[in-house]
């Protein structure tokens, strides 16, 4: 059963196949004997997915029951959950309970989905490796010794290893995309605006946004028939009709045009990730897409200028852990600095503190015009650039990442090395755009993703774009061994 | 050497809508700690801000009040600091695009002469919370109950050159804030709260002097009294050869002095940038014009008319325009009586007087603006004079009853009968021969006064009752026959 993909489960809930209950407490089983070989989970919610899942069956009984009802899932622990520990990964939320649910949970609750727990990541979703988390790093379920990709790496790794059919997750520069591809599932990173942010803990609120990972663009679609929507709560979100993003996934691809930038695929691009995606491109063109060569001649600012805005942000977003209300606090304060130097200091790990440091310099008095206001004049000549783009093609392709999974401890001690990991990802962020990764194929066994960028608003066709390959091929079908 | 004060103020109000401004929580004062603060008032992670449009309408209506330039986009931005009472470690403010840019607003200073000061801007904000450190031994309370209520900040320019001038313009902000029903301005509760920047500069010089800014006096009282002391302060520091340190400093009021707080070394950076989390306000023409439409006339425009209309001298005009109440019982009296200089000396005069004593507000005061015509209405008639219609207001305070009812049961209608006026007159002529004698044989230039002490006999005598111009006439025949 845990192979099946989350529609396949939706059809089997209504044949009567099998119970939500027997889902979950397989789902569940299966958790518990194999998640200490990945650590995706930070925490189990067992007797509540239980509950969710009796309550669940009971409206598939009565026969009122929407698509997701009885569905067991996952949800990062970014999102704030009403009664259950959140903690972002960081020893300075260990013991934090939110009185609220994120409206994206709160959303999941209404459909009749289980959550099984909540999944492991990098503290304050900060990282590319999932080796910054509090609870220690996940690993790759292609290759234990491997990262699983970050910030969003539990919940990539949990659906790579079958322990729930679909994660939320969240990607502020690459953070659902990447470690999508790094574990061969399908992850999709809605247009900034599309899924709200309340009760998702912030990183960089410019940048944030929610979105699926799960194995099918099918399956990503129906997570995010149920997270899209504008949220009074959010007045970031944006108030526009959400398609049925299940509607159009089999259109034609007929007339497709695909642009690739020249500037993602240098000398510098991986060989055999570069075969990849010609090979994936190829199927396009199968299918009835055109394919041009584009230009994003600003892409190479794209990671300067995110590690300008993004721990700019941060630095401010941070400011209310400072243990006066909630969270840890150092062990005997001797005074109100004391209070918030040994209890941030001991708090928040090393990235998370480095970022602080970073945006805290350049949102300084005389710094700000040379770092902030350059970078945000900056971030819109990359976003004119997609612009200009999007008058000529409908979808831009590329890698999602430089590479494939990298050896745990390989780049924790170079930050720049890091934060290169996401250099295909960052730019869609700084625009706003929406983006997906695609598993296309493999390299020494390890998955490889296509990144696919969509227009404004056009998940369904990023999503109709993704699904048609996957009718075609099976690189998504593809399991680590022993899964 | 000859000083010149130069003052700029900083008046922070608390708009009065029923919600905090980023959040749905309550804003209603002295509620027990904590009880007003929701997740999102207190930071909690994950939460996010959303903008109370009743804050927006209200800083727009001040913006118009006071002639400012509105632009059609302004952005919240965050003020980073970390201090237990706010939440976030930022404040939501605005910084670059403020909501209401540059206005003026117009003074009347004692003599009765008008200044005009400028406004530099206004600006949105969101109030911090309380800490509490009585109570608390070694410790600190913190109460969140404040934190999210809307603030105006209203900067001024550094134009103005007294203590009294700076109180007259305290005093005007708060009287436009109440008329246009933005804010209680109650000092007390800190629903209008001061800083003062204070330097000074030789007479004459254009260049400004290093300043100190004097943070937080709450009242009208404390802000004279601190900038006074201030200005001292400067001077003696000056002519001692010394030099003003750019500083903030905290005024005290049981010591009445300013102390340092923290030098300009210390202050903070507070990296402001554009909050993320909020889009920028964007007002078009159509809602803007809505807002003027809905405007009151304010306490410039009513002194204004004051003047014109009924002729008053500019210092009653403004004393009656200051709360709009005032004006509007004003008004109210001076149409009914016809009469707006009795109108308004009745006004300024007796119904001021009770009030202060009693300490009351013109909403609680026994007598009405009706029940005051009527007795206009009886001095205008000659039942009773003017000094009789103070005994007569006097127990319609105490609430026993209107004029009419009062000058009824107390008997205290004037005698105009002409021939008890004689009669009394007489009396006193005949009880008094050498003032007579006196008074026969005094100049004419003298008369006038000696005549005083005859009316006051006959008044006396009368019980006060006895009309005095008639007194007057008869008297001065039976003189001068």
């Amino acid at each position: 059963m845990h192979n099946k993909t989350i529609a396949e489960l939706s059809q089997g809930l209504s044949a009567g196949e099998y119970s939500s209950t027997e889902l979950t407490q397989d789902f569940l089983r299966r958790i518990s004997t194999l998640d200490k070989k990945y650590n995706s989970f930070i925490t189990l919610t067992p007797e509540q997915a239980l509950a969710a899942a009796e309550l669940a069956d009971q409206s598939r009984a009565a026969g009122n029951a929407g698509a997701f009802a009885g569905i067991p899932m996952a949800h990062k622990d970014i999102f704030c959950t009403n009664g259950i520990k959140t903690t972002c990964a960081s020893k300075i939320l260990d013991n934090f309970i939110a009185p609220y649910d994120a409206t994206v949970v709160e959303k999941f609750k209404l459909a009749g989905a289980v959550c099984l727990g909540k999944t492991n990541m990098d503290e304050f979703a900060m990282g590319s490796s999932n080796e910054t988390s509090f609870y220690g790093p996940v690993r790759n379920p292609w290759d234990t010794d491997c990262v699983p990709g970050g910030s969003s790496g539990g919940s990539a790794a949990a659906v790579a290893a079958r322990l729930a059919p679909g994660a939320t997750a969240t990607d502020t520069g690459g953070s659902i995309r990447q470690p999508a591809a790094l574990c061969g599932v399908t992850g999709l990173k809605p247009t900034y605006g599309r899924v709200s942010r309340w009760g998702m803990i912030a990183f960089a609120s410019s940048l944030d946004q929610a979105g699926p990972i799960a194995q099918t663009a099918e399956d990503c679609a129906m997570m995010l028939n149920v997270m899209a929507g504008f949220d009074v709560k959010d007045s970031t979100s944006i108030d526009r009709a959400v398609p049925d993003y299940s509607q159009d996934l089999n259109n034609s691809l007929e007339g497709l045009r695909i642009g690739l930038p020249k500037e993602f695929f240098t000398d510098g691009l991986d060989p055999a990730i570069a075969q990849c995606l010609q090979a994936a491109v190829r199927e396009y063109e199968k299918l009835g897409a055109t394919v041009t060569e584009i230009s994003l001649p600003h892409s190479d600012l794209s990671v300067p200028v995110y590690y300008v805005i993004a721990p700019a942000e941060c630095s401010s977003n941070l400011s209310r852990f400072d243990a006066v209300r909630y969270g840890y606090r150092c062990d005997d304060p001797q005074d109100l600095e004391d209070l918030y130097k040994r209890s941030r200091g001991e708090g928040f790990g090393r990235e998370v503190k480095r970022r602080i440091l970073v945006g805290t310099y350049a949102l300084s008095e005389g710094y700000f015009d040379a770092y902030y206001l350059k970078a945000q004049k900056l971030r819109r000549l990359i976003k004119e650039d997609f612009v200009k783009a999007y008058d000529e093609v409908d979808v831009i392709m590329g890698p999602t990442s430089p590479s494939t999974t990298f050896k745990l401890g390989e780049k924790t001690t170079d930050p720049v090395s890091m934060y290169l990991a996401d250099i295909f990802t960052i730019s869609t962020n700084l625009a706003g755009l929406p983006g997906m990764s695609v598993p296309c194929g493999f390299v020494d066994n390890k998955p490889v993703g296509l990144h696919v960028i969509g227009n404004y608003f056009d998940e369904a066709r990023l999503l109709n774009v993704a699904h048609r390959y996957q009718q075609v091929t099976d690189w998504h079908q593809q399991t680590p061994e022993g899964i | 050497m000859q000083w010149e004060t130069v003052i700029g103020l900083e008046i922070h109000v608390q708009l009065a809508t029923q919600s905090k401004i980023f959040s749905g929580s309550s804003t209603a004062f002295g509620a027990e700690p904590n009880t007003q603060a929701s997740v999102i008032d207190l930071g909690f992670p994950g939460v996010l801000p959303v903008l109370n449009e009743e804050a927006v309408r209200m800083a727009v209506k001040f913006g118009l009040a006071i002639d400012a330039n509105i632009d059609e986009k302004s952005v919240f931005a965050r003020k980073n600091y970390f201090y237990p009472d706010l939440p976030k470690g930022y404040q939501i403010s605005q910084f670059e695009l403020p909501i209401v840019g540059k206005g003026y607003i117009e003074i009347t200073l004692e003599d009765g002469s008008t200044r005009v000061i400028g406004v530099t801007r206004a600006h949105l904000e969101e109030d911090a919370g309380k800490s509490l450190h009585e109570d608390f031994h070694g410790m600190t309370g913190i109460d969140l109950n404040r934190t999210g209520t809307p603030l105006l900040e209203i900067v001024s320019e550094p134009d103005l050159r007294s203590a009294k001038e700076a109180i007259a313009y305290l005093k005007q902000i708060h009287s436009l804030i109440r008329y246009l029903g933005i804010s209680d301005g109650n000092m007390a509760e800190g629903s209008m709260r001061c800083d003062a920047n204070v330097s000074m500069r030789p007479k004459g010089q254009k260049e400004f002097g290093t300043r100190a800014e004097i943070k937080n006096v709450n009242s009208f009282r404390f802000v004279e009294k601190a900038i006074n002391f201030e200005v001292e302060r400067q001077i003696d520091l000056l002519e001692a050869g010394g030099k003003v340190v750019q500083e903030t400093r905290l005024y005290d009021s049981t010591k009445d002095e300013t102390r340092s707080m923290r030098s300009k070394e210390e202050a903070n950076d507070y990296r402001y940038f554009p909050d993320p989390d909020l889009l920028p306000v964007v007002l078009d023409p159509a809602y803007i014009q809505s807002v003027r439409d809905s405007l009151p006339e304010l306490p410039h425009q009513k002194r204004h008319r004051f003047v014109e209309q009924f002729n008053l001298s500019a210092y009653d005009a403004d004393l009656l325009s200051t709360e709009r109440e005032t004006a509007e019982y004003f008004e109210t009296v001076a149409t009914a009586a016809g009469d707006a200089k009795l109108a308004a000396n009745w006004v300024n005069g007796e119904l001021a007087g009770a009030l202060n004593r009693d300490n009351l507000e013109l909403a609680q005061s026994p007598v009405s603006a009706e029940q005051l015509v009527q007795l206009l209405k009886r001095i205008q008639d000659d039942t009773i004079s003017g000094k009789i219609a103070k005994t007569v207001f006097e127990a319609m305070w105490n609430g026993e009853g209107d004029a009419d009812q009062i000058i009824e049961t107390k008997g205290l209608k004037q005698v105009s009968d002409s021939g008890a006026i004689e009669a009394l007159v007489d009396e006193v002529i005949t009880n008094s021969p050498s003032q007579v004698e006196n008074y026969r044989n005094a100049d004419d230039a003298k008369r006038p006064k000696m005549l005083g002490y005859f009316v006051g006999q006959v008044m006396k005598a009368s019980k006060g009752q006895a009309n005095p111009k008639q007194v007057n006439q008869i008297l001065l025949r039976k003189l001068n026959s």
